[in-house]
């Protein structure tokens, strides 16, 4: 079975929404849409029981093989994990939006295609071995980001953050790209298990750490790790649908997938595991301090993914030190991937419904601002449930799945100053103190969320609507997801055996070699040990720090906003900006004489110096013909009308002398027996004179600037240089043949192989027809900006007449 | 460009149609002889600047209604239509063909898909040319 083909499904659902959109305008688009991921969704369900048996699918076809590009779905735990994520949480979101987006007001045909090309490029980069193929799918879902984030392109806020993920993400995509690009050099294959394959001796080579950087910048920007993250609340300003799908649940885990991937191939390195785990540390206290901070319902949750993200980075970076310590040790740290993967899947789900019920609050209220909010639990209670159980296992409380998952994060953190290599037996118990802290302000952040927007004061007159409970379309997607957060609680292990273990055996192949020996139990009773009291202690520090919330919040604002990332950001583009604009206008002055002369003073210095470097100056007069009487006759008139060029008074003397140049030089090419170029000349010559002389009567006069001394002796060296490069490029190639002439082969080959007579016009069709296709498509392009020019120009002078005749 | 030359204006209308005939004969010659669709676009292109000297823009727009944006998007689209025609045979790309015909009147004729090349390269350069002196012309 070709299931590659299965990754290209939404983009070719994405041609037919535009035609659905217009001809069957009375059924909302999405419900069209939604066949897509469904079935999607059980296609690769059927894969499940064999992948849960550690079995592995892959299917290919070739894209350009002569670069040895292909495209390679390779489906295993991890892969599959993903894809059900991406279709599963897209089929909610698609019936989400289907109620969030109104058929009438919005550009539905817009939102969906996005969305499909969205879908298409997730599942290529989660099943991508090939490493080009997986680069183009995730510059795809950056650029699909953008678009969605855009998608309500006349705000400023919204093209602003478009532009800023773009900015970042795609930095990142070439920065992987090189990585990407060093490691096939490496291992001289662009595939990834291949790649794994050849693991250890990638190891010594002297690029690896290079490629492990760059690897790491790609899956670092993408999954707003710090200090990139700042992208990602600004791309609160797509609509909510695509928030909740895009910026938490699937697109930003790329850089988790793309650290998961490639955990077998860098593991071994102490760079990979203190990057991955400090980072992901760092970012997620960052991400949990900032987000008290914000006002807006969505900046909340922005913040909160950032700091969710973080640390199911540093739990994969906690994972592969399993690498040194290996599967005998009774240490933590083989089952750090698993929490990883479990704490993915966790977030998938109460993210997605925090998400959609803060949609709804703004759908239903007008307003996202927590500080208008308040008192809606009696007026929307189904939504104050789901965003209960929501925020509840965010905060990591049972029963819900985030307990789980919490509980095995302070358990790997805990642990790994047991470690003892690469310095983490002393710096190490820095990681389980900024865990716990970060673990606080995430408790303190999800009440925030829940409790400011549902109970306190109702204050009816600062919201822009009157409140009411959504839909009930609306709230099956959240309802959905609510379920299955209290659903994980109670049957982790089905949750572990069929989805995550099999993943973890994708991330870990060095610890085992089939699902069955992953002997992990998840359980919620783990009897009083530490982690139960750090629990305990969040709790109770979380509760005092909520109740005095209103003491220290103004505390935020004291941060001065020189020293943020997003002022740092601001500065460089608009130093990039305006900078590249002062450095152009330094040279693009408006005249096409400066261009020419620097083109001309260009050309001049690298010919004559590569003359000079290569000693290819050489003349002989040995082989030439005598010059003929008619021939000086004629070498004459062309002087005699250069001259008469520069030394005109009037334009109409110059144009006219132009012309007894040009035919002068048609002469020569007839003597030369060339009729193809004498015959071109002439034509080209009559028809430059005439356009010339419609030209004339837009020219101004000569003016005092071409009289300058100085500005005559710069364009006369320039002249000269021209007119010696010349001479000297003709006699030189005329005196040595170093290589036998192409006309031998030309007078062989024109009438068998191209069964023409003319070799002029066969080279210019049939040899070196791509130089005339793409001169062709210069000289449309030219005509084009001439009418640009001319014709804006004229309709600005008619509008300026317009409102002067008023 | 207000002209009332009688004696140009008469000879235009003779001497036009020997310029656009020549054009077409060296447009169609280009692969034995001296030609090609460069020349004789540029040919044909002059024909019709005799006539814009002869007559003026409005006139000769009206004798020859021609959208010559079209006509340039026309003759690029033949010129790349015919070079990626190759890969539907699986050929590279650019690849021509060609073969010996039996025409009625015309006898034993070489058929070319280079002459199809040449015809998008003509279309263009008569496009553009007329585009440019159109464009020039008419502003004031």
């Amino acid at each position: 079975m070709s299931f590659v083909y299965f990754i290209f499904i939404p983009m070719l659902a994405a041609f037919l929404i535009p035609f659905l959109y217009k001809k069957v305008s009375g059924i909302h688009t999405g419900w069209f849409v939604l066949l897509v991921p469904v079935v999607l969704f059980i296609l690769y369900t059927t894969f499940l029981p064999k992948v849960q048996n550690g079995e592995s699918f892959s299917s290919s076809f070739d894209w350009i093989p002569s670069l040895d590009i292909s495209f390679i779905s390779y489906i295993d735990g991890l892969s599959l994990l993903f894809s059900l994520l991406i279709t599963g949480i897209g089929a909610l979101v698609v019936l989400y939006s289907i109620f969030y987006l109104d058929k009438t007001r919005e550009q539905l045909h817009n939102f969906y295609v996005y969305l499909m090309l969205f879908m298409t490029a997730m599942l290529g980069v989660v099943q991508s071995d090939h490493l080009i193929s997986l680069y183009f799918f995730w510059e795809l879902t950056s650029i699909s980001s953008f678009l969605l984030i855009g998608y309500w392109y006349k705000r400023d806020r919204s093209r602003f953050g478009a532009l800023k993920s773009m900015m970042i993400t795609v930095f990142g995509g070439l920065m992987m790209l090189g990585g990407f690009v060093l490691l096939s050099i490496m291992g001289d294959t662009y595939s990834i298990r291949e790649l794994i394959a050849q693991a250890p001796e990638l190891a010594n080579h002297k690029w690896f750490v290079w490629s492990l950087v760059l690897v790491l910048l790609g899956a670092f920007t993408k999954s707003a790790q710090f200090p990139f993250y700042i992208w990602l609340p600004d791309a609160m300003e797509a609509p909510t649908p695509v928030s909740a799908y895009l910026h938490s649940a699937t697109m930003v885990k790329a850089g988790l997938y793309l650290v998961a991937r490639f955990t077998p191939i860098f593991a071994i390195s102490e760079w990979w595991i203190w990057l991955v785990t400090g980072i992901g540390l760092l970012t997620l206290f960052w991400g949990s301090f900032f987000a008290l901070k914000q006002t807006d319902l969505k900046g909340i949750l922005a913040f909160s993914t950032v700091s969710q993200l973080g640390l199911i980075m540093s739990l994969l970076g906690a994972g592969a030190i399993s690498f040194h310590t290996g599967i005998d040790d009774n240490s933590i740290f083989k089952y750090a991937a698993f929490a990883a993967i479990f704490h993915l899947v966790n977030h998938a789900t109460f993210k997605g419904s925090l998400f959609m019920i803060a949609g709804i609050v703004d759908h239903e209220t007008g307003t996202r601002d927590i500080r208008k909010l308040g008192g809606l639990m009696s007026l929307m209670p189904i939504s104050f449930t789901i965003a209960l159980i929501g925020s509840f296992s965010m905060a990591g409380l049972p029963p819900f799945n985030g307990f789980l998952s919490k509980e095995m994060f302070l358990t790997g953190m805990l642990s790994i100053p047991e470690f003892d290599f690469f310095a983490f037996d002393t710096w190490g118990i820095l990681l389980p103190i900024i865990a716990w802290i970060a673990s606080v302000f995430t408790f303190v952040y999800s009440f925030y969320f829940v409790f400011r927007t549902f109970t306190g004061k109702h204050k009816p007159d600062l919201l822009p609507k009157k409140a009411h409970e959504a839909p009930m379309g609306m709230l099956i997607s959240p309802a959905i997801l609510g379920f299955l957060v209290v659903a994980i609680f109670f049957i982790p292990n089905v949750i572990g055996d069929t989805l995550i273990k099999p993943a973890v055996l994708a991330i870990q192949p060095y610890l085992y070699s089939s699902t069955e020996e992953i002997d992990i139990h998840i359980s919620a009773w783990h009897g009083f040990k530490l982690e139960l009291w750090m629990t305990i202690g969040i709790i109770v520090v979380g509760l005092l720090l909520y109740w005095t919330l209103s003491k220290w919040q103004p505390l935020y604002e004291k941060f001065p906003q020189r020293f943020s990332l997003n002022y740092l950001y601001d500065r460089l583009m608009d130093l990039s900006e305006t900078g590249t604009n002062r450095l152009s206008s330094k040279y693009m002055t408006g005249y096409m004489r400066s261009y020419l002369i620097y083109m001309f003073t260009g050309i001049v210095i690298l010919t004559i110096s590569t003359i000079f470097i290569k000693n290819a100056f050489d003349i002989s007069f040995a082989t030439l013909a005598p010059i003929r009487f008619y021939e000086l006759i004629i070498a004459l008139v062309l002087v005699a009308g250069t001259i008469t060029i520069l030394a005109a008074k009037s334009r109409l003397t110059s144009i006219i002398a132009l012309g007894a140049v040009g035919y002068s030089v048609a002469l020569f090419f007839v003597i030369f027996k060339a009729p193809d170029l004498a015959l071109t000349q002439l034509v080209i010559e009559t028809v430059s004179v005439a356009l010339f002389l419609l030209a004339f009567y837009h020219l101004p006069k000569l003016n005092r600037h071409e009289n300058r001394m100085k500005f005559r002796l710069g364009n006369a060296l320039v002249a000269f240089g021209v007119g010696v490069m010349v001479t000297i490029v003709a006699l030189s190639a005329h005196s040595q043949k170093l290589v036998p002439s192409i006309s031998a082969f030309y007078e062989e080959t024109v009438y068998s192989e191209a069964g023409g007579g003319n070799i002029v016009n066969v080279i210019l069709v049939d040899y070196r027809g791509f130089d005339t296709l793409f001169e062709i498509a210069v000289l449309s392009i030219a005509s084009l900006g001439i009418i640009g020019m001319i014709r804006l120009r004229l309709t600005k002078k008619k509008e300026v007449n317009r409102i002067e005749n008023k | 460009m207000k002209t009332n030359d009688v004696i140009l204006q008469t000879t235009t209308k003779v001497v036009f149609f020997i310029i656009i005939l020549f054009s077409i004969h060296i447009f169609f010659a280009g692969h034995y002889a001296p030609g090609g669709g460069f020349v004789g676009g540029l040919l044909t292109s002059s024909g019709i600047i005799l006539l814009l000297l002869a007559f003026d823009l409005k006139t000769v727009s009206n004798m020859l209604p021609i959208n010559y944006t079209v006509m340039t998007a026309i003759g690029l689209l033949i010129s790349l239509g015919t070079a990626a025609a190759s890969i539907v045979f699986n050929v590279p790309f650019f690849t021509h063909a060609f073969d010996y015909f039996m025409l009625p009147l015309l006898g034993k004729q070489s058929l070319h898909s280079a002459a199809l090349f040449d015809l998008g390269v003509y279309l263009v350069v008569v496009g553009v040319t007329m585009t440019i002196i159109q464009s020039i012309g008419e502003d004031e």
